[in-house]
């Protein structure tokens, strides 16, 4: 084409779209305090934000369940499972329908297709964090007042596009300009976290085997898991090398799958736990802790490659809101997209002390029996990953385990858990803490 | 896949390594920002980063995305060339073994992507063992 | 006094011997080796072009003269294998190395002699008083069809200079150009290999140009072979410029500092402008050195420079061409150069 035909076209384009020629819009200026610490007021302290109802697919390959279809299924199991009959509103976390199904708009299409005509709906993203994202909005919506039955939900359909496809979305949580740009990977940004934490603090390979050992023996015990295998050291030091030092088995896998809760006040709560006999005899899950932090979206810009100071600084919030110490918590759900995350985690949580954090696994500190069962539902590692709806889920495994449900991977007497969920390399966290009540 | 505009923009930085010195804390960002996350002011002089630096951390990518999987198996590593002051970025013509935390590298223009057959192509640096 | 102010090279580090190509088309490695007086060849990697052969050879040159590269007026990049058919190499360099946006861009091509065409041109810039430097570039990342004799010799890297009219470390003292149409080496558009005329590339193509170019040069010069203290001639093999330097009368010590294809294979236009960089690298001020191109189609360009006091301060600055050369060498198989050159169809 010649140019000045384009250069035609290009005019006539900016004539026709008066968009182009506003401009921005001011810039705001808040005033000082509102960028100081949220001060909760009197009313919502007083307020109590209970997990009514929770529900799941199980991951894995949902060839023949839609998007649609996956959440539909999870959020109807959340709703029977509550024994609510209206929902005030909905979010949905979820990383990237856009690239994984060529779908925006969910929040709109999932309250279409659950049959809530005209209900608020948004989509809440964080990548891998979006579920936990999503709940902390629920949670804050119900805290507020704004509307006293709130159902939370994730989903991610992410096996409709190739292997490749599926890297490739997922690496848009990193820096796409500093990072993926020049070719890295996520499992390749995780390496380099165990790379530099091996050098360090002397972790050994067999240290983060053993956390993928853990979590497929808790996933062996839960239903919903994707893999319900058992796996050994020597398999996971054996499997096909990812990124080095991390192999396949170091990894979760790439999963179709949806979660859903129904949050509400305590108050409503308790008249809907009363007129259903399966909710009557359990205690009621009360989140008492949320937090919710950011770090540099890039691995390299963090003085300490090791350290997750976004899961570090959420946990704080959370334990500050609820009151609690990381040595109150019976048992946790934690992103474990990679063994190195959870270790790291494990650390940043405060659980494990800084650089100590590959005994965890290995003592059995943190298997199912041990001092603090992390991932008794088998983790991102069995239990799957479908990115958006794993916050979700970890909330979903933390309410069957303080109702008792858990069957053979029950943590006894447990009363109060974690779950914490993060983006990327750690650059967004979410952490909430749930007491039985 | 990198488009023209992109291309344009990110000169500076990919082609050129320039960073931005924070007026009033002397802090060295890379890329450049707007807003310096120490201290909060907005005032930046720019520079150009020195090309010698030492791997912090390193990785072998033995599954590549597919515009990188020609170049499989290939490390890349996190490359401090200031004291605080890093990039994310391929290590080439090195043998893959010998790699090491610490190790001294150069920085060498090389062709990071090409957009297919037909798009730009799109460069930037890459370390090389000193 | 016009004359380069600062020279860098650039030489990917990967290398192919001639008996891995050998064992691939069932020829004998040793008659090749002795018949092209070649041991192995530079390979560039994936990531490795004319365009970024050439910022890393600019850069080095810009060490050496230790200028603003905002006061660079052109800068021109000759290769034959620029990596786009359209949109010019030398603009990337440009803006890579800091010389943009008053700053004059073309790409040459003239098959192995694009390189000396842009030395050529940027000094004629310079002698005018347009511009108070400019920036040449010769920079290939050649390729020979497979099993083609070509292949033994086709190989990557390239050389800068940036020429100007202070503080030069060696002066031009005369050019030349001769050349004729002579259809001995070409490309046509849209084909990937290129083709050649076999023997006819030899007599009357290459040493009736280089000769040519040579004797002019020297007769216009008033100089005698022994006038100089180095020559450097193209090398589309070790063979031909040594057999050339020897009809012209040039001793094998004369040219063996100039002569880098025995271990680095046929640069194009990167050859005998790379062959320079290493005689400069080592030269002494008062030294004279001969200089002779050649690129197919056909046509040899000739100067002969001296070197000033100022070569003692500029040769440190940089990698040296040798040491680069012989420094972290990675010797690959036929099946990754084949994989590095493009040569196995994935579509
Ligand atoms: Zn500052």
């Amino acid at each position: 084409m010649d140019y000045w035909i384009v250069g035609l076209l290009m005019d006539s384009h900016l004539t026709i779209n008066p968009f182009i020629h506003q401009s921005i819009h001011p810039s705001i200026h808040y005033p000082k305090q509102m960028m100081l610490n949220f001060k909760t007021t009197e009313d919502t302290v007083n307020r109590e934000v209970v997990i009514l109802g929770v529900g799941m697919t199980r991951g894995g390959e949902h060839w023949g369940k839609s998007l649609r279809q996956l959440f539909v299924e999870a959020a109807l199991a959340a709703i029977d499972d509550a024994g609510v009959d209206r929902i005030g509103s909905m979010y949905i976390g979820c990383m990237s329908s856009g690239l994984f199904n060529g779908q925006e708009h969910i929040a709109s299409l999932m309250a279409d297709y659950l049959g809530q005509k005209h209900v608020p709906a948004t989509r809440v993203e964080s990548a891998c964090a979006s579920g936990g994202a999503a709940l902390r909005m629920g949670f804050m919506e119900v805290l507020s007042g704004l509307n006293e039955v709130v159902l939370v939900g994730g989903v991610e359909k992410m096996t409709d596009v190739s292997t490749d496809g599926a890297t490739y979305a997922l690496s848009t949580a990193a820096d796409q300009t500093y990072e993926s740009f020049y070719g890295v990977t996520f499992p390749g940004l995780y390496a380099m976290i165990a790379r530099a934490h091996m050098h360090r603090y002397g972790t050994t390979r067999k240290q983060l085997a053993e956390v993928a050992v853990k979590n497929h023996l808790h996933g062996s015990m839960n239903p919903f898991a994707q893999y319900r295998q058992k796996i050994t050291v020597d398999e996971v030091i054996h499997s096909t090398a990812v990124a080095d030092p991390l192999n396949i088995l170091d990894c979760s896998p790439i999963t179709d799958g949806a979660s859903a809760v129904i949050l509400c006040s305590r108050e409503i709560a308790k008249k809907f736990a009363n007129g259903n006999p399966s909710l009557r005899e359990k205690p009621l899950v009360k989140i008492t802790g949320s937090g919710q932090a950011t770090d540099t979206i890039a691995l390299h810009s963090r003085q300490d490659i090791t350290e997750l100071r976004a899961v570090a600084e959420a946990a704080q919030q959370a334990y500050k809101m609820a009151g609690k110490k990381p040595g109150d918590i019976h048992l946790a759900e934690v992103h474990d997209c990679f063994t190195i995350a959870e270790i790291c985690v494990l650390e940043a949580l405060g659980v494990a002390e800084k650089g100590q954090g590959g005994k965890a696994a290995e003592s059995g500190y943190t298997a199912l029996g041990g001092r603090m069962p992390v991932n008794t539902s088998g983790g991102l590692k069995a239990k799957g990953h479908p990115v958006g709806a794993t916050g979700v889920a970890q909330a979903v495994e933390i309410v069957h385990q303080l109702r008792g449900e858990a069957g053979d991977r029950q943590v006894k007497n447990a009363r109060v858990g974690l779950t914490q969920n993060m983006g990327g390399t750690g650059g967004s966290c979410v952490v909430h803490i749930m007491e039985a009540l | 896949m990198i488009t023209p505009a992109e291309y344009v923009r990110e000169i500076p930085a990919h082609h050129r390594l320039e960073a931005g010195r924070c007026k009033k804390c002397r802090k060295i960002y890379y890329p450049a920002r707007q807003v310096c996350p120490e201290c909060q002011a907005r005032e930046f002089e720019p520079l150009s980063l020195p090309r010698e630096g030492k791997i912090v951390t390193f990785t072998v990518i033995r599954v590549a995305p597919s515009q990188f999987s020609d170049q499989a198996p290939y490390a890349m590593g996190i490359v401090e060339v200031q004291p605080g002051v890093r990039l994310l970025t391929q290590v080439v013509d090195c043998d893959l073994d010998k790699i090491e935390i610490g190790m001294p590298v150069s920085l060498e223009f090389r062709k990071i992507q090409e957009d297919g057959e037909k798009g730009v192509l799109a460069y930037g640096v890459k370390a090389v063992p000193r | 006094m016009i004359g380069i102010v600062g020279y860098g090279a650039h030489v990917p580090r990967r290398r192919i011997k001639v008996e891995e190509i050998s064992k691939v088309w069932g020829t004998d490695a040793d008659s090749y080796k002795s018949g092209l007086v070649l041991e192995e060849k530079s390979v560039p990697s994936s990531d490795e072009d004319t365009i970024s052969i050439s910022v890393e050879a600019a850069r080095n040159a810009l060490k050496r003269a230790g200028i603003d590269p905002q006061k660079i007026g052109a800068i021109y990049v000759g290769s034959e294998s620029h990596p786009y058919a359209v949109k010019p190499s030398g603009t990337v360099v440009a803006d890579a190395i800091g010389a943009t946006p008053e700053v004059h861009c073309a790409d040459f091509e003239f098959a192995c002699k694009a390189g000396s065409e842009a030395m050529f041109v940027t000094m004629a810039l310079v002698k005018s008083g347009w511009m108070e430097y400019a920036l040449a570039i010769g920079a290939d990342t050649s390729q020979g069809k497979p099993g083609d004799a070509l292949e033994y010799t086709a190989s990557a890297g390239g050389a800068a200079f940036i020429m100007g009219g202070k503080n030069v470390l060696a002066e031009i003292e005369h050019t030349y150009s001769f050349m004729t149409d002579t259809p001995d080496f070409w490309r046509r558009e849209y084909q990937f290999y290129p083709e050649h005329a076999g023997r006819f590339t030899g007599e009357p193509a290459y040493f009736k140009h280089v000769l040519g170019a040579a004797n002019g040069i020297m007769e216009r010069a008033g100089m005698k072979p022994q006038d100089f203290t180095f020559a450097v001639f193209h090398q589309p093999n070790g063979k031909f410029p040594l057999r050339a330097g020897k009809m012209l009368g040039f001793s094998r010590s004369q040219m063996e500092t100039g002569l880098l294809c025995p271990i680095i294979g046929n640069t194009y236009s990167g050859s005998s402008p790379l062959g320079l960089t290493a005689i400069l690298d080592i030269a002494k001020p008062g030294d004279r050195i001969l200089m002779v191109s050649y690129g197919s189609g056909s046509g040899s360009d000739g100067f002969i420079w001296k070197v000033t006091e100022r070569i003692r301060e500029a040769q440190d600055r940089a990698p040296k061409t040798r040491e680069m050369i012989a420094k972290g060498k990675i010797q690959v198989d036929y099946g990754t150069y084949a994989k590095y050159r493009g040569k196995i169809k994935t579509g």
